[in-house]
């Protein structure tokens, strides 16, 4: 298969890069050993959560960050690029709209019921923004094992965002069976309430149980891809506003982003290869030629004129890391930047704290291209973006969607400009 | 192999990927989804030789084998095949229905049908004689059941002479054509062995039987065996050859490219050789394209329509190059269908306990097609187009009959 530029990893940097490639006339192949992560996040897109107390205006406080932080990848991106991602972003979520801004993160419930710094989010989670305090119902059903409204609930009352107004969360708990089910998953539930029998059931059981002036939280599985219908229906029915809290994987909201950015994807004449890992390359003159994916029988080789890297950090196994401590770059074996040095402490007592691997990755220069050690650009084709880039600590800095986002957004610009 | 298969299942993270691309779990509760059935159960099955009691249980029966889950997660879990494996100890311990003996081997039932095709379709066509079909046999009354051809395309092709043997080897290939062709469908292996020879192939067409695929997905693993290292040895000389062996059935082509090995756990020489050959028809000539060796003098075909890629063929790891080769045609706009599956998974859907689901998993894909209000649709897999045009009524070609009309130009 030849293409004019071949992206590994089909997470949310990888799909933003093709997608922008694609619109722009490339002819863009994704590869990728499986599908993404965007299914276990919440689609939140965090630019900058922690620096490292809590950053009310991702705006205000992203200068210094990258002036204090030059080696991370947000230091690489040219800063008029900043509106031009996000705005592709939002037309991107047009059906599903994307809310917020970089002069103020939301600080959204998360299912623990712990307060999130995201500056943008789709309209159902922002809908339910604590920044300024409210009164909430966070209504489950006993059913749903991955979601604990008491739990969120008194979590909430503790943790208050510091302004003036006040958490008042209480938790409404519907039992019995969903659907007829015993133990549904957020993915049934979601399934579930894109019949209307099932949302007039709820609306019913709900009946002059929500007191004025509250916002009404559920899980996040208020319909699939029918979510702003089946939220308008709700709230309407219900009398007040509601919002969706992210739950643990698998990720409604975070399905819901994939398949605008898939579908579009395959609308621009993009090709995506799942269940294709890349198992080994061939370059000549400083240039990569080609990646071959193990496809059972033989190997399948993909030739471009642009490789992408973009499969994810140690998390995804974009990076690697064996018992013995070694790091590799799993697609291309590009050399690392940030590796600990021999002896280093291994573990960390806090689970949330800088680490000292947290920040590897692969190193680039002005053009994302991967460099080695001695600072020279190793293959003049190949960009690299995401979570596979040195220098972040998105789980510190609640990070990670915004370097995915700019960074790919960044790449495609400079695929498309060479 | 066989074991790693197995302990690929300790590379699950639990991560749900694979849960929410499921097309069958998203239609039927009676499937639970992929990493319980598949992972999770594996665990408290017996870890010994197939025929082995274990904690199996019934929900495995409406996994369809599809594939997706394997395809889609991201630590390289083989999902589908630890499930193709769990179903075939589930089936040796409960037994194995008949009707499953019988959908299962399309190429002996052809053997008594072809000679009376008339016949044989008209029954099948036969409201009365399908009612008892399902009450006796459980194939189910509403079904999309191919017709027989009344001449196989072995047959046909018996008097067929690619043009020049004295050509070069590499300009040799063998076709693979499966049942699919031979039975049913003898006009696409015409215009497949026609596509190829217009690019200056000579076909060789050995004679060959079914490759197992469907014995294989019903849990009859031993019969599979026989029938794939039949047609493993019966093709294994042309790929030592160094001849490609091309197939229009993408999941035929997939049992010999690499399921046989995952699934069956078969490691003769003959299939490895036979693996390493094999080629998807739009594989091979996508390949062409590349080298710009392919004749791209095509004629204009002036429509629209949806083409949908089977779950099989994505299993290939190969792209699209469907799209590729289509995209060259002037006139035709192709529309890539972004669902799953079609349901039908082989024999799944024939069957009277399953039909329901498989056209519940169908149905996005189904409307998707009749709202494009397409007169033809496209598709690589037999039981797929058959499926897709028994539910919308679209007739469904194989990408290689739009190559064909855009070489001789429209009639």
């Amino acid at each position: 298969m030849s293409a004019d530029t071949v992206v590994i990893g089909a997470g949310l940097a990888g799909l933003t890069c093709a997608l922008r490639l694609a619109e722009g006339g490339r002819k863009v192949a994704v590869v990728a050993a499986g599908a993404g992560s965007l299914h276990l996040g919440g689609a939140t897109i965090d630019i900058l959560g922690y620096d490292p107390g809590v950053v009310a205006s991702p705006a205000a406080v992203l200068g210094p960050f990258i002036r204090a932080h030059p080696e991370h990848p947000y230091a690489q991106v040219p800063p008029s690029l900043w509106a031009g991602a996000l705005e592709w972003l939002r037309a991107r979520c047009e059906p599903l709209p994307l809310m917020g801004s970089m002069d103020q993160n939301l600080m959204l419930p998360t299912a623990a019921g712990a307060l999130k710094p995201s500056a943008f989010a789709p309209e159902s989670v922002a809908a339910g923004d604590l920044s300024t305090g409210g009164k909430v119902a966070l209504v489950s059903f006993s059913a749903l094992k991955d979601f604990y409204p008491k739990l969120a609930a008194a979590n909430l009352n503790r943790a208050q965002p510091g302004s003036a107004e006040r958490i008042e969360a209480r938790a409404i708990e519907l039992l019995g069976t969903v659907a007829g089910e015993a133990d549904p998953g957020t993915l049934r539930l979601a399934r579930a309430f894109e019949e209307a029998p099932f949302r007039a059931e709820v609306i019913a059981r709900l009946e002059g149980r929500i007191e004025p002036g509250e916002r009404v939280g559920f899980p996040a599985v208020l319909g699939l891809y029918r979510n702003p219908e089946v939220v308008a229906e709700l709230a309407e029915r219900i009398g007040a506003a509601v919002f969706e809290i992210p739950t643990l994987p698998p990720s409604v909201p975070g399905m819901r982003l994939h398949a605008l950015l898939s579908r579009a994807l395959k609308k621009a004449r993009g090709r995506v290869v799942l269940g294709a890992p890349v198992v080994s390359s061939a370059s000549y003159n400083g240039r990569l030629q080609s990646v071959s994916t193990d496809t059972g029988a033989r190997r399948s080789s993909h030739e471009a004129r642009h490789f992408v890297v973009a499969t994810g950090g140690v998390s995804a196994g974009g990076v690697t890391l064996d018992s013995s401590w070694a790091f590799k770059e799993s697609a291309l074996d590009l050399p690392l930047d940030g590796v600990p040095p021999p002896g280093t402490e291994r573990f960390c007592p806090d689970v949330f704290g800088s680490h000292p691997a947290s920040q590897v990755g692969v190193a680039v220069d002005e053009e994302w291209r991967p460099l080695d050690a001695g600072g020279r650009v190793v293959y003049d084709n190949v960009r690299v973006c995401g979570a596979t880039l040195a220098g972040a600590e998105p789980h510190r800095e609640k990070s990670g969607n915004g370097i995915s986002l700019v960074t790919g957004y960044a790449v495609a610009d400079a695929i498309l400009r060479s | 192999m066989t074991t790693d298969i197995r302990a690929s299942l300790d590379h699950c993270v639990k991560c749900t990927i694979c849960e929410t691309y499921c097309p069958v779990s998203a239609a039927t509760p009676l499937f639970p989804g992929p990493k319980y059935v598949g992972p999770q159960a594996e665990r408290f099955r017996s870890a010994g030789a197939p025929g082995s009691s274990g904690s199996v249980d019934e929900s495995l029966d409406y996994c369809s084998g599809c594939g997706i889950c394997s395809q889609v997660c991201p630590q390289g879990v083989k999902i589908a095949e630890i499930n193709a494996r769990a179903r075939a100890r589930m089936k040796a311990q409960r037994g194995v229905p008949l009707r499953d003996r019988i959908i299962a081997r399309p190429s002996a039932s052809a053997r008594f049908a072809t000679p009376v095709a008339p016949l044989a379709n008209r029954a099948l066509a036969s409201p009365v004689l399908r009612y008892l079909a399902e009450a006796l046999m459980g194939v189910h009354r509403k079904a999309p059941l191919p017709r027989f051809a009344s001449r196989t395309f072995q047959t046909r092709q018996r008097r067929h002479s690619s043009a020049d043997s004295s050509l070069p080897t590499s300009a040799k290939v063998v076709y693979f054509h499966g049942c699919g062709v031979n039975f049913f469908e003898p006009r696409l292996g015409e215009m497949a062995v026609a596509v190829l020879e217009r690019n200056g192939f000579e076909v060789i067409v050995p004679p060959q039987d079914c490759c197992g695929l469907p014995l294989q997905s019903n849990g009859l693993f031993s019969d599979a065996r026989a029938y794939v290292q039949r047609l493993a040895s019966n093709l294994a000389p042309y790929a030592r050859a160094g001849i490609p062996i091309v197939s229009t059935s993408t999941s035929c082509s997939l049992m010999l490219k690499r399921e046989a090995h995952e699934i069956l756990g078969e490691d003769s020489e003959d299939l490895a050789v036979v693996s390493e050959q094999m080629y998807d028809i739009c594989e091979l000539l996508a390949g062409l394209l590349g080298r710009g060796e392919l004749d791209t003098r095509f004629q204009p075909v002036s429509l629209t329509i949806p083409y949908h890629a089977p779950c099989q063929q994505r299993g290939h790891g190969i792209g699209s190059p469907a799209l590729d080769l289509l995209e060259l045609i002037p006139g035709l706009e192709v529309i890539e269908q972004d669902a799953q599956c079609c349901g039908i998974a082989g024999t799944y859907g024939l069957k009277k306990e399953k039909y329901d689901i498989a056209m519940a998993v169908g149905r996005p894909l189904f409307e998707s097609i009749s709202e494009l209000g397409a007169s033809l649709a496209a598709c690589d897999s037999e039981t797929c187009r058959w499926q897709i045009a028994h539910a919308t009524g679209v007739p469904v070609v194989h990408p290689i009959e739009l190559l064909h009309r855009a070489y001789v130009g429209e009639q």
